[in-house]
């Protein structure tokens, strides 16, 4: 620019490429996700359930039963950074979890066979979903309930409605017990001498996973523009429909993981599992602080989302809070979570 | 209320209608208005002028109530004012047209209009009677459509039409327009000065942001200047010659003019042939109907049309964004090449600035490094693991190469002032390298300096052999700028220019549908 050698009034700070400090971070969405579970914990420490809450075990069980929640909640997270929704989640979960009983308990498959077989049977219930979100054009909140039905009746056919379990039916009529496969028990052990479940270890894998999906490839990136401005992304060379199946089929692969943890913890394929896990995953997502609106958020927050959910429950059944009041306060809690989170828009 | 105070003024003519004074703001650490004063009498229009991020908008938004000033006072007719909110404001009659389009896309027009003071009686709405309203208030603005459509359908420049009707219809005694004429072209303008001239007559103040300097001397009667948050000065306007004005801007003086570089290549870059965009509905003439045209090496040509001519269509169809409504034969160096999706057109160097950031240029949500680099990340992360050095050092050249005015390179575009959101999609466009830019109004909402950077940058990518299709809806820059200019009406290329050959009449007349003799 010959033209304009004595340029006064500098642009600010572009060199400034590092990341904001710790007065930006403190009102932004993690700190707060952050403060939510601190203040869980914290009434984890008063109400201690006569010193249950530090025991290690409660803290073993506690991730461990709320880490299936928290794989349908990764998978979820890459849908609603879209600024979709997919309510088949659930239905996802139970079909898988009748199929790899189904492959592992009656065909006698290989686990290096049937895991593989299970997760893309995930994938291609969201593809499936994703295409025709992407394609036709129709609302994710129609098409995944449409898939959400379907996987479910899917679910009760191959099972002919009945729980899939060792318990085998003989073609005289008489019944036997097979034995419980190796990769059940081997999913549903723990390691580290007793001290942490290999679900609960599956699901931090699933969280690093998305992770560097969500963060270092571009696929994240394209993700995040699709769902901030879907159309300004199409003109910026984004695979729009791609992505969007991609998505899709990321939270059907996710709700497969999470249905081979289920089959493994039941010991048998339930057709009736996973009813209403979708909404508990979305809640998580949401508590967490990534916007249903899509293009913010992060994997980070629903960790912490999954954390928060997974020791507000823990926490009132060590104190014998009934089950109808536990549902009240979390609905109480995810109000209050969202409207902190609303806080920093 | 207003209206009491509003005789008072009318009484006593030289009165303030609005005094604002020692306002301040920060956002964060950073100081966007220092100590500010300004007023407004009746019957004047005060033109508030700066660089992009000067504060203007933050200005006139903490007199819409839209946000808090931290210290300073605001009277309205004399008395203080509170404006804690944009209710506060209409009740006080302030009408404020926003920069950024404010209206709700999937409503219709109508809806649009009435927005929060629906005529109704006990709940009911009057839905015949606000439609004959409606009718009346957009022919005020010279608008004829129709008012259940809704206003997703509208081309940019009929959106902005739309929202000035909005803030006519509230009566308001003070209106504030920012920057309401930067996707207007010529007759629109005129159109809107007219109107402009009946609120004067009428007693209003009106305040006017805008970066085209040939407006604010045609209307203005005092101008103040905005300088990173100070105001540096307040004249009437035939104090302040346009030099001085300049100066005054950006702190120091420039030659206007960016030097138009002649281009002496001959070899064809782009062609495209029989280009035709359908209607949206079927049983309507096409929006372009079978256009044919070719740009050479390193030339500049512009592309000019009003309301519905179909420019952008035509680029849009170009750049393979129209899908299959749009169809078009395209041949770039002599090579034919298929381009059926946004992707493939910038496979094949192609690049498309479109005319309206906020709905197909910017990504909210994201940082000035993520929508820098979005185009060029195939580059960027050839194995699809993003290389956030080479990411952060590509936006900052592309930054310092626009004069991109930001806290810092994380910083949400949605906190940046208009022109610099323009700066980080034209960032974009430059990461791409591409052959052909394809540049719909491209200095919307962009201030004098940062103007001349993007005509000089056009100059050098002229030079560099790329070709570009620049439309304007400010004409005078375009027939500044272009080697070639090629009128549209209704579709069809009306009459074509060699540069410095047109003015201002020949292209509204060739626009205007007047048969040509090129
Ligand atoms: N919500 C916000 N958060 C942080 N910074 C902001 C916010 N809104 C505005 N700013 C900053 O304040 C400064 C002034 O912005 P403003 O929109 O008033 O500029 P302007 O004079 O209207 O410019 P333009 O001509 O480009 O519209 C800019 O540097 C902008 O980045
Ligand atoms: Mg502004």
């Amino acid at each position: 620019m010959p033209e304009t050698p004595d340029k006064p009034a500098q642009p600010l700070a572009l060199d400034r490429a590092e990341r904001p400090g710790w007065r930006t971070w403190l009102s932004s969405s993690s700190a707060t996700a952050l403060a939510a579970l601190c203040f869980v914990l914290l009434i984890g420490t008063l109400f201690s359930g006569d010193g249950a809450f530090y025991k290690w075990n409660t803290h073993r069980d506690a991730l461990r039963q709320a880490s299936v929640y928290g794989m349908l909640a990764c998978g979820m997270t890459f849908v609603i950074i879209t600024a979709g929704i997919d309510l088949s989640v659930g239905s996802v979960l139970a079909l898988v979890a009748v199929a790899f009983s189904i492959l592992s308990i009656h065909l006698s498959w290989s686990p290096w066979l049937a895991i593989p077989a299970c997760l893309a049977l995930g994938a291609t219930c969201g593809a499936a979903s994703g295409a025709v979100i992407a394609r036709l054009r129709i609302q994710p909140f129609i098409v995944t309930l449409a898939m959400m039905v379907f996987a479910r009746g899917l679910a009760k056919t191959i099972s002919g409605g009945r729980k899939v379990s060792t318990a085998m039916q003989l073609p005289d009529g008489s019944w036997t017990a097979a034995d419980v496969p190796h990769v059940f028990r081997a999913i549903d052990s723990r390691l580290l001498g007793d001290n942490i479940s290999v679900v609960s270890l599956i699901f931090i894998l699933c969280v690093v996973i998305s992770w560097i999906i969500l963060a270092r490839l571009r696929w994240g990136r394209y993700l995040y523009a699709i769902g901030g401005n879907e159309e300004a992304a199409r003109l910026s060379g984004v695979p729009v429909t791609i992505m969007k199946v991609l998505a899709y089929s990321l939270a059907g692969i996710f709700s497969a993981i999470a249905g081979l943890c289920q089959a493994a913890q039941e010991q048998q394929g339930d057709p009736e599992a996973g009813i209403g896990y979708e909404l508990t995953a979305i809640a998580i997502v949401v508590i967490g602080g990534t916007n249903l609106m899509g293009g913010r958020g992060g994997i980070g927050l629903t960790l912490l989302g999954t954390l928060t959910i997974g020791y507000l429950d823990k926490i009132l059944s060590i104190n014998a809070v009934p089950e109808a009041s536990r549902l009240m306060l979390t609905g109480v809690i995810i109000i209050v979570a969202v409207l902190l989170q609303r806080r920093k828009d | 209320m207003y209206t009491m105070q509003a005789v008072a003024v009318l009484t006593q003519p030289n009165a303030p209608l609005l005094t604002m004074t020692g306002i301040c703001k920060s956002f964060g650490s950073q100081e966007v208005l220092r100590a500010v004063d300004f007023d407004l009498c009746a019957g004047e229009v005060h033109v508030l002028a700066g660089e992009n991020g000067a504060g203007k908008s933050t200005l006139m938004r903490i007199l819409g109530g839209a946000l808090r000033a931290d210290a300073g006072r605001t009277t309205i007719g004399g008395r203080q004012a509170v404006l804690r909110h944009p209710r506060d404001a209409a009740a006080h009659g302030i009408a404020v047209i926003h920069q950024e389009l404010s209206l709700v896309g999937s409503m219709s027009i109508a809806d649009n209009l009435f927005l929060g003071r629906e005529p109704s009686t006990a709940g009911w709405l009057h839905r015949a009677g606000s439609l004959e309203r409606a009718r009346e208030l957009l022919a005020r603005v010279g608008l004829r459509l129709d008012p259940r459509r809704t206003v997703d359908s509208l081309t940019i420049s009929s959106q902005q039409l739309v929202e000035i009707a909005k803030a006519l219809a509230l009566d308001a005694r003070i209106i504030v327009m920012d920057e309401p004429t930067s996707a207007l072209s010529a007759p629109e303008v005129q159109h809107l000065f007219a109107r402009i001239a009946d609120l004067k007559s009428a007693g209003c103040g009106i305040i006017y942001i805008t970066h085209r300097l040939e407006e604010i001397y045609t209307i203005a009667d005092r101008i103040s200047v905005l300088r990173d948050g100070n105001l540096v000065a307040t004249r009437r306007a035939e104090d302040l010659p346009a030099g001085e004005l300049v100066r005054l801007m950006v702190g120091r003086s420039m030659s206007e003019q960016a030097p138009r570089h002649a281009t002496a290549q001959t070899k064809v870059r782009l062609r495209v042939e029989h280009c035709t965009v359908r209607a949206a509905r079927p049983g309507l003439p096409p929006i372009v109907a079978d256009v044919s045209l070719q740009v050479h090496r390193g030339e500049i040509l512009g592309l000019v049309g009003l309301e519905g001519s179909g420019v952008s269509e035509l680029l849009w169809t170009v750049f393979g964004a129209l899908g299959k409504r749009g169809s078009a034969r395209v041949e770039i160096d002599g090579r034919p090449t298929s381009i059926h999706s946004p992707r493939a057109a910038i496979d094949a160097g192609v690049a498309l600035v479109t005319n309206d950031r906020k709905r197909t240029g910017l990504i909210p949500g994201m940082d000035i490094i993520a929508n820098t680099t979005l185009a060029s990340l195939p580059r960027l992360s050839p194995a699809g693991w993003i290389n956030r050095a080479a990411e952060a050092r590509q936006a900052s050249d592309s930054a310092r190469r626009l004069n991109l005015l930001a806290a810092s390179l994380r910083q949400s575009v949605s906190s940046l002032s208009g022109g610099n959101q323009q700066k980080v999609v034209l960032a974009r466009w430059m990461g791409t390298q591409p052959r052909i830019v394809l540049l719909d109004d491209p200095t919307r909402g962009v201030d004098v300096g940062a103007k001349h950077e993007i005509y000089l940058l056009m100059n050098q990518w002229s030079e560099q052999g790329r070709s570009i299709v620049f439309s304007s809806s400010e004409w005078p820059e375009l027939l500044h700028v272009s080697h070639r200019i090629m009128v549209m009406h209704r579709g069809r290329i009306a009459a074509s220019f060699e540069g410095g050959r047109a003015g201002p009449a020949d292209l509204l007349r060739a626009a205007m549908g007047a048969t040509a003799d090129a």
